[in-house]
């Protein structure tokens, strides 16, 4: 299965460990993620204000780009567009929703566009990768296994944009289990986390970093009290603000003990018994090894 | 001793310009302070959300000197809860936009330390600078 692909800016530097472990373990499971071509900034955040049109152009461009695949033949009738990082994916999907919803917000976006080749007709569907792994069914991820991940504790972390608001959600907002299912397909023991939903602070991380790191603290701790080895997440920016600000956490409580934050690829790629240089370990602040060699996954 | 809270023609206004611009009713909300327990920056915050709330409902337009409203990090923890369909997140959207289009930025890329910058991925400054800056 050939799946249009939208990485996104972090997914290329900072968490290429994220991409590279997406890319294998997709490929293990017969998927092939086509990188979309010409694409561009999603924006990021979606303009909450009702008259900032201009806001939609960014996400709007990347899905005329799934357009033009299907009709050079790159991809055959496939209008589902895959991503990885939570924040892409919310906006992405936010921004395909108002235009669907909205048929005068899109003519006045192809209007404004006229240097694209052609206008987005509606037709593409953003989708995020946790969602095809569900669609495949966690029994194929499963068959997959060579390493089972039996000795690994993890405790979900989903954060704000896989599950709010409810219409772009990928799982119920109060009470989600889809990374709760891939967890038990990799054969971990699954540990919940009252704080897994609460928000990590997002973007107040470059100008609130202690404030950010308060909240990561409380997502932390929770998580190791119920009895947590790591944490997996699938965006680049919560695992920013839960791994890295591991830094400021330590000034704040000296007696804090670090913990592994995974994105939910990299921890599949392990349990794949794929090749380590796919998971990327170095661009993980907290070094994850030391935990998978004592627990002999590495 | 209670004040007596009088609407003038300028209060209703403002109430009217942040409905438009956020697109939620807003004299809908009825104070139950969902939002409040529901926010994870509250206790940074000088108002609640309830409170932000209820100075647009009465078109206080100090509410545009708040730090409430820059301290919102779009998590929709309380646009899921609203129990009356609201959207705070959308006023709080609304009430830094009416304030960025005065040309006046929320932040400055020159506060920022570059260790700073060298550290953070592209992910958290795009949407820092795109959510506090005009």
């Amino acid at each position: 299965m050939k799946l249009p692909y939208y990485p996104g800016c972090t997914l290329k530097t900072k968490a290429k460990n994220f991409e590279d472990s997406a890319i294998a373990v997709a490929k293990e499971l017969g998927i092939d993620f086509i990188e979309l071509p010409r694409w561009n900034c999603c924006g990021v955040v979606a303009s909450l204000v009702s008259d900032d049109l201009m806001r939609l152009l960014a996400p709007i461009r990347n899905l005329i780009r799934v357009q033009e695949m299907n009709k050079s033949g790159l991809i055959k009738d496939e209008y589902r567009l895959v991503t990885l990082c939570a924040m892409c994916f919310n906006t992405l999907k936010r921004a395909n929703l108002r235009v669907k919803e909205n048929p005068d917000d899109l003519k006045k976006i192809n209007d404004f566009m006229d240097r694209e080749e052609e206008c987005y007709n509606g037709s593409v569907e953003v989708v995020h990768f946790l969602e095809i792994l569900r669609d495949t069914g966690f029994e194929n991820v499963c068959k997959k296994v060579k390493k089972p991940l039996k000795n690994l504790k993890i405790a979900p972390y989903y954060g704000c944009l896989l599950l709010r608001p409810k219409e772009v959600g990928i799982d119920d907002p109060e009470a989600p289990t889809i990374q709760e299912e891939l967890l038990k397909a990799l054969g971990a023991e699954v540990i919940d986390n009252p704080y897994k939903k609460v928000c990590c602070g997002s973007y107040q991380t470059v100008h609130n970093k202690y404030a950010v790191a308060s909240l990561s603290y409380d997502i932390l701790t929770h998580a190791r009290q119920g009895g947590a080895d790591a944490i997996i997440t699938s965006c680049p920016l919560c695992a920013f603000n839960l791994d890295n600000r591991q830094k400021e956490i330590i000034e704040n409580h000296p007696d804090f003990t670090e913990i592994p934050v995974f994105y939910f690829t990299q921890i599949m790629a392990i349990a794949f018994g794929l090749e380590e240089d796919v998971c990327g370990f170095d661009l993980n602040w907290v070094d994850p090894k030391p935990l998978l060699r004592e627990r002999e996954l590495l | 001793m209670s004040d007596k809270i009088k609407i003038s023609r300028k209060n209703v206004e403002f109430l009217k310009k942040i409905e438009d611009l956020s697109g939620e009713v807003i004299m809908r909300c009825d104070q139950c302070g969902v939002c409040s327990g529901s926010c994870p920056m509250i206790s940074e915050m000088d108002i609640t959300p309830s409170e932000l709330m209820r100075k647009v409902q009465l078109g206080q337009e100090d509410v545009l000197g708040s730090k409430a409203m820059w301290l919102c990090a779009s998590c929709f923890a309380c646009t899921v809860r609203c129990p009356r369909g609201l959207d705070v997140s959308k006023v709080a959207e609304a009430l830094r936009q009416v304030n960025l289009r005065k040309a006046i930025d929320h932040i400055d890329l020159k506060d920022i330390p570059d260790d700073e910058i060298k550290r953070l991925p592209q992910i958290a400054l795009v949407s820092e600078f795109r959510k506090f800056t005009g």
